[in-house]
């Protein structure tokens, strides 16, 4: 067990490494989360009440593409040189690779969130923060959630030539549970009610997306 | 099992399939004869009410089509077998075809008896969501360069999706409960006159065998696809006659 768990360390930090590295993250994801923003703001703004009571869905909405964009790169990484071959051909278990890549991706957006939820307190002028650790729980379900989606799927973008397209068309119905989940979730936690129930669909969601991520995940990649 | 599997080579049979053929139209054109002018209309709705007589049971048949691509994703991903795939793809595009049959039906029918097109209930977004997912897989199934890799990520997509059909219903009925009160109820389905809900079980009948029938269909369609596209793995292989090479004459000095 912990031989595994070490395996899925390993790539995990594998990924945020590159990842950082690259910059990619810092240099195209976070970019289209200011400018979602702060086009939000445009298109529903100015009036403040309104904008609270979208920012949610916009955050969610941002981190769902955010995932696509995100996952879709790492797989893309990996077809250079190979790399996604040597992967395969590693002594580690497809389900670690999954969990590894899901773990890295699932901090990406967590970082994605924090820094979306910080600006929209600047710039929609959000009233202090009621419940700030239900908030941050939903955030870490939620982003786990997408994290397992985004890995599942991300590897369809990777292995066709059309690309992307299939992919972002698959998350959006498939998050569809979750998204509601979490954004009623983070309005009920900003507004200062209890997200119980909400959470609770989060956790099935997460749990069901990554033990099916890591059984899966072999016929995906498999060839 | 045994009795399964013998009914699925006497569909693929001439004369099985002649005769679901017959029984399949007979029998729907038959319901909705009786349905349209034996069964009394509905008091409060009147004719538009005789739409539940296509509406419920193609609504049925997507379901049961959706439960059979996930049944049978799975026995592809752990046989390996094509002619599980060719079933999952036959049943999902039937289960995408009765499926948008209810949803355009339900609008039909909900413009006048609800005042609108459409409403955000449990039900309704359940099923659009079912319809999405499963034109979703049957775009993935196109994509890859590989027969083998379209078959096996489609299964992927068959199994995900039809385990996210119970957290869509939920989330939605949540959803709606938290966020407004329902303004558009279906009315309290009053208890159904036993001449209505025999038509209703017949029409079923009749649009399962239909189901049946054009799964059956689709999947002769692909069978011959396969045949032609001479690459394609299963059957084939066991088809292609081995070649017999005669033994070489012994040789005597």
């Amino acid at each position: 067990m912990t031989a595994y768990l070490r395996k899925v360390a390993a790539l995990a930090a594998k990924d945020l490494r590159t990842d950082l590295r690259a910059r990619h993250t810092m240099a195209i994801v976070m970019p289209f989360a200011v400018m979602l923003l702060v086009t939000s703001g445009l298109v529903f703004g100015p009036g403040r009440a309104m904008l609270i009571q979208v920012l949610p869905g916009i955050i969610w909405l941002g981190a769902l593409f955010a995932a696509v964009l995100a996952s879709e790169r790492s797989f893309e990484n990996e077809c250079a040189d190979g790399a996604l071959l040597g992967l395969i051909l590693a002594p580690v278990p497809r389900g670690a690779i999954f969990t590894g890549k899901a773990i890295a991706l699932t901090a990406q957006l967590i970082v994605l969130e924090a820094g979306m939820m910080l600006l929209g307190v600047m710039l929609f002028d959000l009233p202090a923060m009621a419940r700030p650790l239900e908030l941050t729980v939903v955030m870490f379900t939620g982003a786990a959630g997408l994290g397992a989606l985004g890995v599942l799927f991300g590897a369809f973008a990777s292995a066709t030539r059309t690309r992307s397209g299939v992919f972002p068309l698959l998350a959006l119905v498939l998050a569809a549970p979750m998204l509601l989940g979490a954004t009623r979730g983070t309005a009920a936690a900003l507004g200062g009610e209890d997200p119980g129930d909400w959470l609770s669909l989060l956790a099935a969601f997460d749990l069901i997306a990554w033990s099916l991520g890591a059984l899966l995940f072999e016929s995906v990649l498999e060839d | 099992m045994q009795i399964l599997w013998q009914t699925a080579m006497w569909m693929s049979a001439a004369a099985g399939r002649r005769a679901l053929a017959v029984v399949a139209i007979t029998g729907v054109i038959a319901a909705m004869l009786v349905a349209l002018f034996l069964v009394p209309a509905d008091g409060e709705q009147g004719l538009v009410q005789r739409l539940m007589y296509l509406h419920v049971p193609a609504a049925w048949a997507g379901y049961m089509n959706f439960t059979v691509v996930f049944v049978a994703s799975i026995a592809y991903l752990r046989t390996q077998r094509v002619h599980w795939d060719r079933l999952a793809a036959a049943a999902a595009e039937a289960g995408v075809v009765f499926t948008g049959l209810t949803i355009t039906l339900g609008a039909l029918w909900g413009r006048p008896v609800w005042g609108t097109w459409w409403s955000w209930d449990p039900r309704l977004t359940t099923t659009l969501i079912l319809f999405l997912v499963y034109s979703a897989y049957l775009t993935v199934r196109r994509l890859p360069d590989n027969p083998v890799r379209s078959y096996r990520w489609a299964a992927v997509v068959g199994i995900v999706g039809f385990a996210d059909v119970p957290m869509v219903h939920l989330s939605v009925l949540w959803w709606r409960s938290l966020h407004q009160e329902p303004s558009l109820l279906r009315p309290e389905a009053p208890a159904l006159a036993p001449s209505m809900l025999a038509t209703l079980v017949a029409a079923t009948m009749a649009f399962t065998v239909m189901s049946v029938w054009l799964i059956n269909m689709r999947l002769r369609l692909r069978r011959m696809e396969d045949r032609i596209f001479t690459d394609a793995p299963g059957r084939l292989i066991e088809r292609v006659r081995p070649v017999v090479i005669p033994a070489m004459p012994e040789r005597k000095n």
